[in-house]
Parts: structure tokens; C-alpha cells; sequence
């Protein structure tokens, strides 16, 4: 099992604010995925000085493996607090895998209307992609192995932390 | 003995009755409708959890209001809605419940919603799926005779939740026609289940079930003891037919003892909440000043009654 050294998730968040920064446009707003993108774009936010605020999106109800896993036991209401129509959209996760996720958000985001582009910002991005979607913005590539899950917490201090858990 | 609505590993998998569903269970189906609730107000009003599944609504006894609810959530969910009146085919020719039954399950049926005018019509065929093996297919009970009607039972928990918060504190008085009434023991075994601190059943000795106390209320045959500094007053419909079995002087009378006007509503709370299942019956148990008034809250009943029932096909289907 590749053992690997986790980097500083706060740091991180600030290399991907720096990623962005050229490319941000005056209506330029950030959708975080819950619950580690909302907390990654939360923190993107307020390092880009951005004054509108986020949308938060859970997935639950576009996911593709419905049939197999049923609804999540704990689905959080998506909030997208402005007119998607027109607008250029960063989506933000904290891990990309298997590219499924963002695929079940950009349907939901197009739910609410037409925006001008979608970009994706993530923290780290594990390869291994089952879909053909990939990261604009992202600080880390990372390789581990499918039985590891890559997990993105706050800390008591509500620092962000990197871990990794052993699935059987 | 096996709960007959959930599945081995716990999960809800029929919805038949409120009674004898954990805690956890209600608030999961309150906390996903509240997630629900969203969907109704954005640009496309759906979502495509129930996308390819049929859902058969299958309606024994007349309701176009419950039907037209469970159509909606439905599509909201984007699952195809088949609705059979089944009191005008099959069963006018002679087929038996389970016959009908089995026949949609050959259409491919993934979901019934099931209204019968009989109490444990909707069990029945959950029982009998069971022993087909058809763990795929799931059921709703949308009312079934005196017994209980548990999606409307779910969408007043979820909306004495929006306006009270907390079911620790709250006394909340039922008051009308309980004998009768589905909705109210549907509601009287969710507020029980959910912690309210007190509940009163309010209404004349005919219209009251016997040995009531044994579900822990309190009775009141008068109006003003039942309301006085209530949180949370439920309106039942006084059904008309009623009238005819001699249980009811008149709805004039009705009215005059036990129907709700700004004066008796004076006595609850400043800030109780009033609701009723519909449809109302204006001067009969219910005056127009309270059900337009301020403290109503019949209108927000029914769009939390589509997020519920949202929530309770989405989370079936999925189990």
C-alpha cells in the first residue's frame, strides 16, 4: 500500500485561490459540492475577496448509483442563491476520482438554467477517472491505491485536514 | 415479529402506517423533504432520482386531491405515473384486490400508491409482495378506511416543524370529527413518537374513538378547555355523511360547539399555529376569519405535502 506524505489542506486551498485568480471574471461565482467542496469554497471565497455569495449543491438526488445505494441518509438541501442563467460557474469539489460526481452536478446546475461555462476546481485529483471530465484548477495530483479513500475534514480548530482510510 | 415496513437491514421499504416507525425514521423522511421542498421552486421542477421507475397510483376509493399530490411528487421525481380508478374497472367487474395487484406487478409495477376504503388494504399487498419475493416493488399507503393515512400524518409533522421547531414543549389539541378520522391517528402517533408534550382530542362524545386516553391524550368535549394556550390546533374535516348516522344534531349545531372562530382561537397561543387536512367545510367546523387568517397555515400544508411525499417515494425506491 503506497504510503504518502499529506500536504497542508489550508495551504492548498490558498495555491488554488492563486490558480484561479487570472481567470476570475467580474461574475464569477463559486458552487462547492457538499460537504468538502462547500468547505473548500468557502475558503476560495474569502481568499479571492469574492462578495457574492457561494452555492452549495449536494448531489443525492442526480446520483448514478441510486438504484444500487439508495438515497444518501443525509441529504442537504442545494442552495444556489443567484440566476445560474449566463453566468460563468466554478464548481467546487475536494477530491476528484471517478469524475461521477461532477457529472451528477453539472446536471443539477443545469436544472437551474444555461450558464455561460462550467469550470471545475478541486484540492486533489486521484486519477482513475471513469468519466471524461477533468480538473481546470487544481494544486495536487496524487496516486493511491482504490482501496484507500481520500478524506477532507475540519479539524477542532475548523482547519481542513487531509486523511486516509483503509476500506477493506 | 417482522415490521412489515422495513427491510432486514432497518431501511424503510413500505410506507403503511406512522405507528411503529422509529424516531429516526420520521426525521429522516422530515429532514429529506426539507431538501425537497427546493426543487419546487427552481427553473425545472424535477429531479431524476425516479427516472425509468413507474409508480401506479391505485385508487380504490375516490380522492383526486391525495391522488393529484402523489402525481405531482411523483414527476417531480421523474418516474411515469400510471392512475387507475379502480373502483370503474377491475373491481366493478369482480377482481379481487391481489388479482389487480399482480397484474400491475406484471406491468412491471416499481412503486403503488394505495388508497382503499378498507383499514390494511395497503399491508395486504405489501404482505403478499413479500411472499412473491418482490422486495423491488414498494408500497404507499395514501389512506385506508378508519386506519391511518401516514404521508399526511409526515407532511403535518413537517409543518408544525417549520413553524414550532421543537415537539418537547408543544401541546397540541385535534379537534372534530376523530372517530372518523385516519389523519388523526396518523397525526396522534407521530406527535406521540416525536415527543409532544401534550396532546388533546377535542370533540363531542360521538365523534370520539373509545378508550382514546389508552393512546396517552388527553379529552376534551369542550372547545374552550381543549384550545386554551394551545401551540398547535389540527382541524378535521367534518365529513357530511356523517350527519345522516344520527351522530350529529346538525352542522349548524356543529358549528355553534365545536367549530373554530377567531374568538375560540383567542384562547390558544398568541402564536399557535392552525391547520386542517382539506378540504374544508367554511362554517361548518372551521369560520373563513381563522382559515384566511393569519395564524393558518392550511396553504403551506399542501406544498410541504409534495416535498413529503417526495421524500417518502425517493427513499423507498431506493431501499
Amino acid at each position: 500500500m503506497p504510503t504518502i506524505d499529506l500536504p497542508d489542506a489550508e495551504a492548498q486551498c490558498s495555491e488554488l485561490a492563486e490558480l484561479i485568480r487570472p481567470h476570475l471574471r467580474s461574475d464569477t461565482v463559486l458552487v462547492g459540492i457538499h460537504s468538502g467542496g462547500v468547505w473548500v469554497a468557502r475558503r476560495l471565497c474569502e481568499r479571492l475577496a469574492l462578495n457574492k455569495e457561494i452555492g452549495l449543491i449536494d448531489v443525492s438526488f442526480y446520483r448514478d448509483d441510486y438504484s444500487e445505494r439508495g438515497l444518501h441518509p443525509r441529504v442537504k438541501p442545494s442552495s444556489i442563491p443567484f440566476d445560474v442563467e449566463g453566468r460563468p460557474l466554478i464548481l467546487v469539489d475536494d477530491v476528484l476520482y471517478t469524475g461521477r460526481t461532477t457529472r451528477a452536478a453539472i446536471n443539477e446546475l443545469f436544472d437551474y438554467g444555461r450558464p455561460a461555462s462550467i469550470q471545475l476546481a478541486v484540492l486533489a485529483d486521484r486519477g482513475r477517472r471513469q468519466l471524461p471530465i477533468c480538473a481546470d484548477y487544481c494544486p495536487w495530483r496524487v496516486a493511491l491505491d482504490p482501496s484507500q479513500e481520500l478524506i477532507l475534514s475540519t479539524n477542532d480548530d475548523g482547519r481542513l485536514q487531509w486523511s486516509v482510510a483503509e476500506n477493506a | 415479529m417482522r415490521n412489515p415496513q422495513l427491510n432486514a437491514n432497518g431501511e424503510l421499504t413500505h410506507l403503511l402506517s406512522i405507528e411503529g416507525l422509529p424516531r429516526e425514521v420520521i426525521t429522516h423522511i422530515l429532514d429529506t423533504a426539507s431538501s425537497f421542498l427546493k426543487v419546487s421552486h427552481r427553473d425545472v421542477k424535477k429531479v431524476p432520482l425516479l427516472r425509468g421507475k413507474s409508480v401506479f397510483n391505485v385508487f380504490f376509493e375516490n380522492s383526486t386531491r391525495t391522488r393529484t399530490t402523489f402525481e405531482i411528487a411523483a414527476k417531480r421525481l421523474s418516474a411515469d405515473v400510471i392512475n387507475l380508478d379502480v373502483t370503474r374497472s377491475s373491481t366493478a367487474k369482480g377482481e379481487t384486490l391481489l388479482d389487480t395487484v399482480d397484474n400491475l406487478v406484471a406491468m412491471h409495477a416499481d412503486m403503488f400508491v394505495v388508497r382503499h376504503a378498507a383499514s390494511g388494504a395497503p399491508h395486504l399487498i405489501a404482505d403478499h409482495l413479500h411472499r412473491l419475493g418482490r422486495r423491488d416493488v414498494h408500497v404507499v399507503n395514501a389512506g385506508d378506511g378508519r386506519h391511518a393515512h401516514p404521508t399526511q400524518g409526515l407532511l403535518d409533522m413537517y409543518t408544525i416543524r417549520h413553524y414550532k421547531k421543537d415537539f418537547n414543549d408543544l401541546v397540541v389539541a385535534v379537534v372534530g370529527d376523530i372517530l372518523h378520522s385516519r389523519v388523526a391517528r396518523s397525526d396522534l402517533h407521530a406527535l406521540t413518537t416525536l415527543g409532544a408534550a401534550e396532546l388533546r382530542a377535542v370533540g363531542p362524545q360521538t365523534l370520539l374513538p373509545t378508550a382514546i386516553e389508552k393512546m396517552g391524550v388527553r379529552v376534551c368535549h369542550d372547545l374552550r378547555a381543549g384550545l386554551r394556550d394551545c401551540d398547535v390546533i389540527i382541524m378535521l374535516r367534518l365529513q357530511n355523511e356523517r350527519m345522516n348516522g344520527a351522530l350529529l344534531p346538525s352542522a349548524r349545531e356543529y358549528f355553534s360547539c365545536y367549530g373554530l372562530t377567531p374568538a375560540m382561537l383567542a384562547l390558544a397561543k398568541p402564536d399557535a399555529i392552525v391547520m386542517h387536512p382539506g378540504p374544508m367545510n367554511r362554517g361548518v367546523e372551521i369560520d373563513s376569519d381563522v382559515a384566511d387568517g393569519p395564524q393558518a397555515v392550511i396553504l403551506p400544508q399542501v406544498t410541504f405535502g409534495i416535498a413529503v411525499r417526495m421524500a417518502v417515494m425517493g427513499i423507498l425506491a431506493g431501499n
